[in-house]
């Protein structure tokens, strides 16, 4: 009876294996897609979608190739842009977060108070709200190149990075810290030999949660940067259109295939760190 | 509360104070920048009327009638609600599934959750393309193109962010199960419980705290959505309102503020200031509603 019921268990897990299998089929079909016509002639990518680009479909190289210099813009300079960009950025935050969060957790007054309610209060505020003000005054102040947006990215960030330091140096017994401070450490010392290390599995999930974000977003770098000279991946993908009237799909899709080989390679090799942080910062946000 | 105002007093603490211009200086100077003040000046904007920020002229809550007045606004608010709670409901119930089966133990669940995951790390705008080739590659077999009807825009987005979003709440909803503690599980198999009662009377109940991040993330996801929106359709097709306006049928609320800053109509910038306001009060509201009313129906642990 008991065995019964055990075998009966395994069928049908099997059973739900063979069903995920073919979703997860499936859910890669578009990935798929992309590789497929990235390597079609653009008069076929609309009315042959879904064919394998053979014959006189296939396009070989072609669009890569002609996709390095589509939209008027070289595609290694988005990509070169793309990188600095979210690399700084990450960065940034993560020295200057961390240290904020540090001194805010550990000195604890008022005004520290204040300045961790208005991050939290931050992070429900969407960017709309803010972006014709912030690209305005990020001009004024000529924090519109590659090399100072970072700041911009900082100040709009650091709110959800401050949360999550914070919710984590308050864990961390003070009784370290102050054995460093009685052995001679000033507290500049102490925060990056004592505290950083420690922080460190914290400092990945916020790193790429950062990455992720901005290494995605279009609209802070479209509206801050001078598009002419800068562009970051996501500004050039949505340029192709705006370029000409009709846009050539085989090249887009060959641009698109590019841009999100590194993602993916990026994904799998970090995968573990990649999915604990995103729930660690969903769980507290 | 006693064990705080210890650690206030102590020697380290002091110390640290002194530095508070090198840890706090920094992210102070530039959350003013990137957030504090285009905040405050963002309000006051929305009770001006502006070409130049700096000949801004006070007019009152004249921006903020206006908003309400334009069909175009109003249509993108129902619109983005209907599409939140449509994606909610969706992408939740199915990630709920998936994280459900993928926590049975079954063969293979670490490569499901890869690929379940994976769409998560590509951009709104690259998504967007890449959907609109394919839904045109099916469409165009019926003469038709995701540009033509808005119903084709809604069902696409939605079959969209469900791609996007479903790895991600699935993630959540796994830690939340695998902290179900194994004991109560065991007490409901052995008082004789089916698998579903088990699901809805003792799984469901001690996930409840998953649910309200999920249902949380899904709400302002959907409202704030913007670059697949944009990537997508961009808000075709468009219809002519019998007064002249012009209403974007798949235009969604961020969209229809930034088309409102950004568009030919340079004297409606104070107008789409005000709609970011109401928007940010929306996005902001719905939030903080939806966290108090399912804090309430959390199991206490």
């Amino acid at each position: 009876m008991n065995k019964k019921t055990v075998s009966a268990a395994n069928r049908n897990k099997t059973i739900l294996s063979v069903i995920l299998a073919i979703v997860s089929i499936v859910y890669v079909l578009p990935v798929l897609a992309v590789v497929l016509n990235s390597f079609k002639q653009n008069t076929y990518v609309k009315t042959d979608t879904f064919a394998l680009p053979t014959g006189e479909m296939s396009a070989g190289f072609d669009n890569f190739i002609k996709g390095m210099t589509f939209g008027n813009y070289p595609f290694y300079k988005s990509v070169m842009y793309s990188v600095v960009i979210t690399l700084l950025s990450t960065l940034l935050i993560l020295l200057c977060t961390s240290m904020a969060a540090w001194y805010i957790a550990r000195v604890d007054s008022i005004f520290c108070r204040a300045i961790y309610f208005l991050c939290v209060f931050s992070m429900v505020v969407p960017f709309q709200m803010v972006m014709f003000t912030l690209s305005k005054t990020a001009d004024k102040l000529r924090l519109n190149t590659p090399l100072t947006i970072p700041i911009v990215y900082l100040g709009f960030g650091a709110g959800l990075a401050i949360f999550m330091f914070v919710g984590f140096v308050k864990a961390i017994p003070l009784e370290i810290e102050e054995a460093a401070s009685i052995d001679g450490c000033g507290p500049v010392r102490t925060f990056f030999t004592v505290v950083v290390p420690m922080l460190k599995p914290t400092m990945i999930s916020v790193g790429i949660l950062e990455i992720m974000w901005v290494w995605n977003d279009y609209l802070l770098p479209v509206l801050v940067l001078d598009i002419n000279e800068y562009r970051t991946i996501p500004i050039h993908i949505q340029y192709l259109k705006g370029s000409y009237g009709t846009v050539d799909l085989g090249a887009t899709m060959a641009l698109i295939l590019m841009s999100i080989i590194p993602v993916i390679i990026f994904y799998l090799a970090c995968q573990k760190h990649i999915i604990k942080g995103v729930a660690a910062g969903a769980v507290k946000g | 509360m006693k064990n705080k105002k210890i650690t206030n007093s102590n020697s380290v603490t002091k110390a640290t104070r002194r530095w508070g211009f090198l840890f706090l200086g920094p992210v102070l100077i530039a959350f003013t920048i990137g957030f504090v003040w285009p905040f405050i000046q963002g309000i006051w904007l929305s009770m001006c009327q502006f070409r130049l920020i700096s000949d801004a002229k006070f007019i009152g809550f004249g921006n903020y009638v206006k908003v309400f007045q334009d069909a175009s606004f109003r249509h993108a608010f129902w619109y983005t609600a209907m599409f939140a709670i449509v994606s909610l409901v969706i992408i939740n119930i199915l990630a709920f599934m998936v994280a459900y089966f993928l926590t049975l133990e079954i063969k293979g669940s670490n490569l499901f959750r890869t690929v379940f995951f994976m769409p998560n790390l590509i951009g709104g705008i690259v998504l967007g393309y890449i959907w609109s080739m394919i839904f045109d590659g099916i469409l165009g077999r019926y003469q038709t193109s995701i540009l033509l009807e808005s119903k084709y825009g809604f069902w696409g987005l939605i079959i969209l962010m469900c791609w996007q979003q479903i790895g991600y709440m699935m993630i959540i909803y796994i830690a939340g199960l695998q902290n179900v503690p194994g004991d109560i599980l065991e007490a409901a198999r052995i008082d004789g419980a089916t698998s579903l009662q088990t699901l809805f009377k003792v799984t469901i109940p001690n996930v409840m705290s998953s649910f309200t991040i999920c249902i949380f993330l899904s709400l302002t996801n959907g409202f704030k959505l913007f670059d697949q929106n944009l990537a997508l359709t961009g808000g075709q097709p468009f219809t002519i309102q019998p007064d002249g306006t012009t209403v974007k049928q798949t235009e969604m609320l961020a969209l229809n503020i930034y088309n409102t800053f950004y568009g030919s109509n340079s004297s409606a910038q104070g107008v789409a200031q005000a709609k970011a306001v109401v928007f940010f009060v929306l996005v902001a509201g719905l939030g903080l509603l939806q966290l108090a009313y399912t804090r309430k129906k959390e199991v206490q642990q």
